[in-house]
């Protein structure tokens, strides 16, 4: 029963999104002023790229009669722009993309608020983590890795990440149980610093986002080991001499057990209408047929699972329980 | 090298077509708009403009943008001279003089020294990123926590020490600043510091909340106190002022040579802009005979700061595109633009995408040239704003910055800070607490501490890797020099007097 | 505050008695420094300080000076010197107040309506203008604004009922 509820519904928004995409009835909900998208973070991330690119595409393409705001509000690990959505109910012009400071911001903060307290309206794709090390190293591939952490005493070697208690770290824990062996963790105010500090050797590796490395991997000055999904990565052209993403190995594959995808998706405040989500739920799906989207997710080696309706909704509550999980066993959980 | 210069006269040639030429202009000006209304700033008002630039091809796209910086750049400068208002964080230090300057009627002075100022540091480090950028590129990769953290530590050093005030009161200020610049996410451990629950405190106290306040509100209500006017409308409006300041400037050629030097220095080992405009105004002040006077609208407290930060600002744009590091926020988003053209930056990009980077380039050179005729051009146009009777033009710029704190965070809790920062800023001038320390330890006070507790992180706790290689240890060195700059100089002063004979001047 | 009466006739309060409340205000400011630093922890942990050390030992520097200074006033300065005469302090209160009015109708009535009024208030008040140009300046200012951050720029900013009437 819930699994038809879940087609069902599932359905009914693609019909209202086709239906809208087609004749845009008089029933169907628009927008009747700006659309902002809030981002929970600060300008120049990845989130704020991918907001930006989606702000630019409908702009370009006119998929919107109204235009697309971005506005950042980034204080207290992105606390604050979760907080603002919140307290909009009913707003049907906002959105916020998410990345997962929608479950490690309240749980590491104690921030009052849940990604329960928002409206879900799509996942527009997912975030790979990828192991990099300096290609200086003589690891070649995580396995040598992994043995050199095995040998060496606690806290010798260096991860450099994103943020504090964010996912760069909880990654880094996971590691640390596979190795038995503490790492000392940095954390870096961006991803693209991090892989620069990576370069510079400053610390002895990084769990950079493809994005955030490739150009120093094509530079030849990095060297991916293996990536946090349950499957290689599907791009196949090259990229770095005579590799390309799909010749990255899981991680899985090297004996480090640990997953680890980011979601980037968005939310809209709590008490919208279905039209309402519906209409926007048709609006990314347009944006995602474009080429510059296309060239994006390209780029960024993302994996390109698109969700919407209940599907989205059992996902995000699983990815809360992971992150849960993980957190607790960190002991990165605030005190409450 | 020869390859290199046939690609810039290659890239001047793609620059000087119609369009991309028009561009230029295009994007100088809504630059200019851009930095002169708060809030909008060199970071986000590329941000907002970003998305206008995705329907043309990247080399357009990129001159338009770097225009925009460089007229962001240039009008940062107008708000802190004419109102004491600065909009970015390295315009700070140029309201120390040039604020007083406009105050004594010498606005188009000011002006035109800043801008002037501003194109000699730019175009310098222009120069440089064109002669020396494979070379200088690497230079970021050396700096570590520790390294960056001693470049914060130099920046304060050269700026505090000598201060008139009583020394207490200069501690409290500024230690008050580095109390309030903590308040919120603490980076390292991802804790909330001092917010007592309030979601209003998650952000923190920015700069530009404290600076409007400080500088803008408690401005206006000195400007009450004292009766009804801001005392630069006094000024005459000369057109030739332009030329007559061009006649000073050329003394100060060693001044300019070394902020230039400063400025790049902090460009590229991308510590940016800030520390650059502050060390660069604390060593001038040091340095300069009339260094006593500074803060009292002397002309050189105007070049140094400027010169500096737009030589680091410009030179930022290197370790951006050779590494993909930004040295600055606005830098930072025109990386994502980079990254959305399908440009990626790094240390390939020299040698896949030449049109682009010798565009960019040679975009920076005659993008500074053609900002620093449009905004000399504007000089009397400028400082006319200051004959507007000043209760119109006070409500105004209460409004613009209202508006301006507004848009640090999208949060009205700001804008009641920025009015309790006024009437705190009005109390602390009148009972003689300096306010510059407090905005210096607000702007780099938690930058400051991440990468200290990043540092000690790697080392284990170890305070020793302040000293652990030629180059931190230099930088440390060098701060500490200049932390007791005053007791050496008047060491020194007190020997050669010792020597001649006499009393060692004051 | 000490009353006072200067050598040109003017009264007002003392110099130092502004002093000795700036002292304090930073002290009270200092102590919720120091309460909350220890809330997070003061210590010098395994990996260097830990997040309240810093926040904790300004704190306790800003305390300190503002003892230091509080006895200075105490000790040296007379209580003759004026900070300011009424009237001068009157026109600073005639600035502070309508302003604190202005933020706190700004979550309300949105920042155009409520700049549209402040300007309003202050050339009428202070610059005595006729009401024909305090209208056409305090409408143009505010929509003017409008269009160069909701239009042009994309900025949004705090709007009110008369916005959303508008459409926005």
């Amino acid at each position: 029963m819930p699994s038809f509820a879940r087609s069902l519904s599932l359905g009914v928004a693609i019909c209202f999104g086709s239906a809208a995409a087609l004749t845009a009835p008089a029933h169907a909900w628009e927008p009747t002023h700006p659309i902002e998208i809030v981002v929970p973070a600060g300008t120049g991330g990845g989130a704020d790229q991918m907001a930006r690119a989606v702000q630019g595409i409908v702009t370009k393409h006119k998929l919107s009669k109204q235009s697309v705001v971005v506005i950042n509000k980034s204080g207290g690990a992105g606390g604050e722009g979760f907080l603002d959505v919140k307290n909009s109910k009913g707003d049907a012009h906002k959105l916020i993309i998410t990345l997962s400071n929608l479950f490690t911001t309240p749980l590491a903060t104690g921030i009052p608020f849940n990604w329960k307290d928002l409206t879900p309206v799509a996942m527009m794709a997912l975030d790979e983590f990828i192991l990099w090390v300096n290609a200086d190293e003589p690891y070649k591939t995580a396995k040598d890795y992994i043995a050199a952490i095995k040998a060496g005493p606690d806290g010798k070697f260096k991860m450099g990440g994103t943020g504090s208690k964010q996912e760069d770290q909880i990654i880094t824990v996971a590691l640390e149980k596979v190795t038995g062996k503490k790492m000392t963790y940095i954390p870096y105010k961006g991803g693209g610093t991090v892989a620069v500090q990576l370069v510079g050797n400053h610390i002895n590796s990084s769990v950079n986002n493809p994005i955030e490395a490739v150009a120093h991997w094509r530079a030849g000055k990095l060297r991916p080991l293996c990536v946090f999904d349950s499957k290689r990565l599907d791009y196949h052209d090259k990229i770095a001499g005579n590799m390309s993403w799909n010749d990255i190995p899981t991680c899985k594959s090297q004996g480090i057990d640990v997953e680890y995808l980011m979601l980037r998706g968005f939310f809209m405040p709590p008490g919208v209408s279905k039209d309402e989500v519906a209409y926007y739920v048709d609006l990314m799906k347009k944006v995602r047929e474009t080429p510059e989207w296309k060239k994006l997710m390209n780029d960024g080696a993302f994996n390109q699972t698109f969700m919407s309706g209940d599907q989205f909704v059992k996902w995000v509550a699983d990815a809360e329980k992971l992150h849960e999980g993980l957190m607790k066993s960190a002991g990165f959980l605030a005190k409450k | 090298m020869l390859q290199d210069i046939a690609n810039l006269f290659h890239g001047f040639a793609v620059v000087a077509q119609p369009f991309n030429f028009l561009l230029m202009v295009v994007g100088i000006v809504l630059g200019v708009i851009v930095g002169v209304l708060p809030g909008l700033g060199g970071a986000n008002g590329i941000a907002i403009l970003l998305p206008l630039t995705f329907s043309m091809s990247p080399t357009s796209a990129i001159i338009m943008l770097s225009c925009i910086y460089w007229g962001a750049l240039f009008g940062g400068a107008i708000t802190s001279i004419l109102f004491n208002i600065p909009g970015e964080p390295w315009s700070v230090a140029t309201t120390f003089d040039g604020y007083p300057m406009g105050q004594k009627g010498k606005a188009g002075e000011a002006l035109t020294a800043a801008f002037t100022s501003s194109f000699v540091g730019a175009l310098f480090a222009v120069i440089v990123i064109t002669l020396v950028a494979p070379l200088v590129a690497n230079f970021a990769l050396r700096f570590g926590p520790p390294e960056i953290f001693s470049v914060y530590f130099l920046a304060f050093c050269s700026f505090v020490g000598l201060s008139k005030e009583p020394p207490f009161k200069t501690i409290a200020s500024m230690m008050l600043g580095f109390g309030l610049g903590a308040v919120g996410l603490d980076q390292v451990t991802g804790q909330l510091r001092m917010t007592f629950g309030f979601p209003e405190m998650l952000n923190g106290f920015d700069f530009l909340i404290a600076v409007i306040g400080l500088f803008g509100i408690g401005e206006i209500l000195l400007t009450m106190e004292e009766g009804l006017s801001f005392r630069g409308t006094a000024a005459k409006l000369n057109p030739k002022v332009v030329f007559q300041t061009w006649k000073i400037l050329p003394k100060f050629w060693l001044l300019s040579l070394r902020s230039c030097l400063i400025g790049c220095w902090m460009g590229i080992s991308p510590a940016g802009a800030t520390p650059a405009s502050f060390m660069s105004y604390g060593i001038a002040k040091r340095i300069s005979k009339r260094g006593h006077l500074f803060g009292t609208g002397e002309i050189e407290g105007v070049v140094a700061p400027e010169t500096a930060a737009h030589a680091a600002g410009t030179s930022a744009l290197l370790p951006m595109i050779s590494l993909g590091v930004p040295g600055s926020p606005t830098a930072a988003v025109l990386l994502g633009g980079l990254l959305i053209w399908g440009l990626q930056p790094g240390p390939l990009l020299f040698v896949e995408q030449k049109d682009f980077v010798w565009g960019l380039i040679a975009s920076m050179y005659m993008g500074n040239i053609v900002g620093l005729l449009i905004v000399l051009t504007c000089v009397p146009l400028f400082a006319s704003i200051l004959k507007i009777p000043f209760s119109v033009i006070a409500p105004i710029i209460m409004v613009f910055c209202a508006i301006g704190a507004y848009t640090v965070h999208n949060n009205t809790f700001d804008v009641v800070m920025m009015v309790v920062f006024g009437i705190a800023g009005y109390f602390m001038k009148k009972t003689n607490y300096p306010l510059a320390p407090m905005v210096l330890a607000i702007v780099l006070g938690d930058k400051a501490e991440e990468a200290f507790r990043q540092s000690l992180l790697a080392s284990q706790g170890s305070l020793s890797v302040f000293w652990s290689n030629g180059l931190v240890s230099t930088i440390m060195t060098l701060g500490l020099i200049a932390l007791f700059w005053s007791q050496i100089q008047s060491g020194w002063n007190r020997l050669r007097a010792a020597h001649k004979g006499l009393r060692p001047a004051e | 505050m000490s009353e006072s009466v200067n050598e040109a006739g003017g009264a007002g309060p003392s110099h130092r008695g502004v002093e000795i409340g700036v002292a304090v205000a930073m002290a009270i400011l200092a102590l919720i420094g120091i309460y909350g630093s220890l809330q997070n922890g003061v210590g010098w942990g395994p990996d260097g300080p830990r997040a309240g050390f810093f926040p904790f030992y300004v704190a306790l520097i800003v305390l300190i000076s503002c003892v230091v200074n509080l006895a200075t006033v105490v000790r040296r300065m007379d209580g003759t010197k004026l900070f300011a005469e009424w009237g001068q302090l009157r026109q600073v209160f005639s600035v502070i107040v309508p302003t604190a009015i202005y933020v706190g109708l700004v979550p309300y009535t949105g920042i155009y309506v409520a700049s549209a009024l402040l300007i309003a208030v202050f050339m009428r008040w202070f610059g005595r203008y006729s009401w024909l140009v305090v209208a056409l300046i305090a409408i143009l200012v505010p929509i003017l604004t409008f269009l160069t951050f909701e239009i042009w720029f994309l900025v949004p900013l705090p709007k009110g009922p008369l916005e959303n009437w508008l459409g926005y």
